[in-house]
């Protein structure tokens, strides 16, 4: 039986798909065969993060409308056997996805595979619906700033009344938050809420911290999920944040500001 | 710029506004919680508590309010109805 887990945030922009693509590649790289889906209907990027957009030749709306079967649809990855992409469909038509044809999807998905990441797409309307119903965990991205810390709650809402798992009142979603885009320095000078902050105010376990990173929007360029590149600070940190969700213990690494000598200090160099 | 900054930071990382930030979240988030918290029918209970007692009594709309605490494993539901001071 596989476990699903949807990558959500409520609010645009804050770092889900490069998530996703951080934690399907990070469960695949340590043996676990997964599959990551992209539930963003008419925006698809998912395939782009990932570096296989010129291999996509069916989607997810495809195989819910039986217009092909699932492994014609499912991407596998160049770089870890054990990893498999189905790209959202680019149709206008955003009731592509049913509840129905989704959980056909998953439920055949979870014959083969260990975990399936859901990418949802941002807001709460249906796309986003679709990705955290049939949930077992849900990885809330979070940026330290006011909109999406309460964006992410009314997520915890949303999953906690509308989800699957909650209306069929069976054990709850366990929900975890990721925060990413953290500047040290700037939580230091008091102008960014801080991840004891975030964490008090959301009162949810905390599965990792993201420094903010020119390595991400790096990564995104070439197509390769920032997790493996283990040179950078989010590439690492997105490597604990998949360590601790399968369990580990692992401290956070790079909530202390860089040391810069005086003169940089002065002249903000 | 610099200089300046630099000695404001050094006097204490509260300065900043992301302890306004966070007294901002925290009593937001407080409100929606409570919010999410209460059962659906409420507004609708309510009107229809009003509908019966003026049968009755000659009540305005705010005449009844309906609350709904929960503690712990406890749920209050607290209805209270003002009647008018003089019955006509």
């Amino acid at each position: 039986m596989a476990r699903t887990i949807v990558i959500t945030s409520g609010k645009g922009g804050v770092g889900k798909t490069t998530t996703a693509a951080a934690m399907a590649m990070g469960l695949a790289q340590r043996g676990h065969r997964t599959a990551v889906i992209d539930f963003d209907v008419g925006l698809r990027n998912l395939d782009l993060v990932m570096g296989c957009e010129r291999r996509v030749v069916y989607d997810f709306a495809n195989v819910i409308n039986g217009e092909a079967n699932l492994n014609q649809a499912l991407i596998r990855d160049k770089r870890c056997e054990n990893l498999f992409i189905l790209p959202a469909s680019q149709t206008r038509d955003k009731e592509a996805l049913t509840l129905e044809g989704v959980g056909q999807v998953l439920e055949e998905l979870g014959k083969t595979y260990e975990y399936i990441v859901c990418d949802s797409p941002a807001g709460i309307e249906h796309g986003a619906l679709m990705a955290m119903y049939y949930a077992d965990d849900a990885l809330l991205v979070t940026n330290p700033e006011v909109s999406s810390v309460r964006d992410s709650d009314r997520m915890l809402g949303i999953l906690s009344s509308k989800s699957r798992r909650a209306l069929q009142g069976e054990e709850p979603i366990r929900e975890f938050l990721l925060l990413t885009r953290y500047s040290p320095e700037r939580v230091a000078r008091g102008e960014m809420l801080g991840l004891e902050d975030v964490q008090e105010i959301l009162a949810l376990y905390m599965l990792g911290v993201i420094p903010e990173s020119k390595s991400v929007l790096n990564a995104s360029n070439a197509g390769n999920p920032v997790i493996l590149d283990q040179e950078s600070d989010a590439g690492i940190a997105y490597s604990d944040m998949v360590a601790r969700y399968l369990g580990e213990e692992r401290p956070m690494r790079f909530l202390d500001p860089e040391r810069k000598g005086l003169f940089s200090r002065l002249f903000r160099g | 710029m610099g200089l300046i900054d630099y000695f404001r930071s050094a006097a204490g990382p509260n300065k900043g506004s992301a302890s306004v930030a966070k007294e901002r979240l925290r009593i937001l988030v407080a409100h929606d919680r409570a919010a999410r918290d209460r059962p659906f029918y409420l507004p609708k209970l309510q009107e229809e508590i009003v509908a019966v007692i003026r049968k009755y009594v000659a009540v305005d709309n705010d005449a009844v309010s309906v609350n709904y605490e929960q503690e712990d494993s406890q749920e209050i539901l607290e209805v209270n109805i003002v009647l008018p001071e003089s019955p006509p």
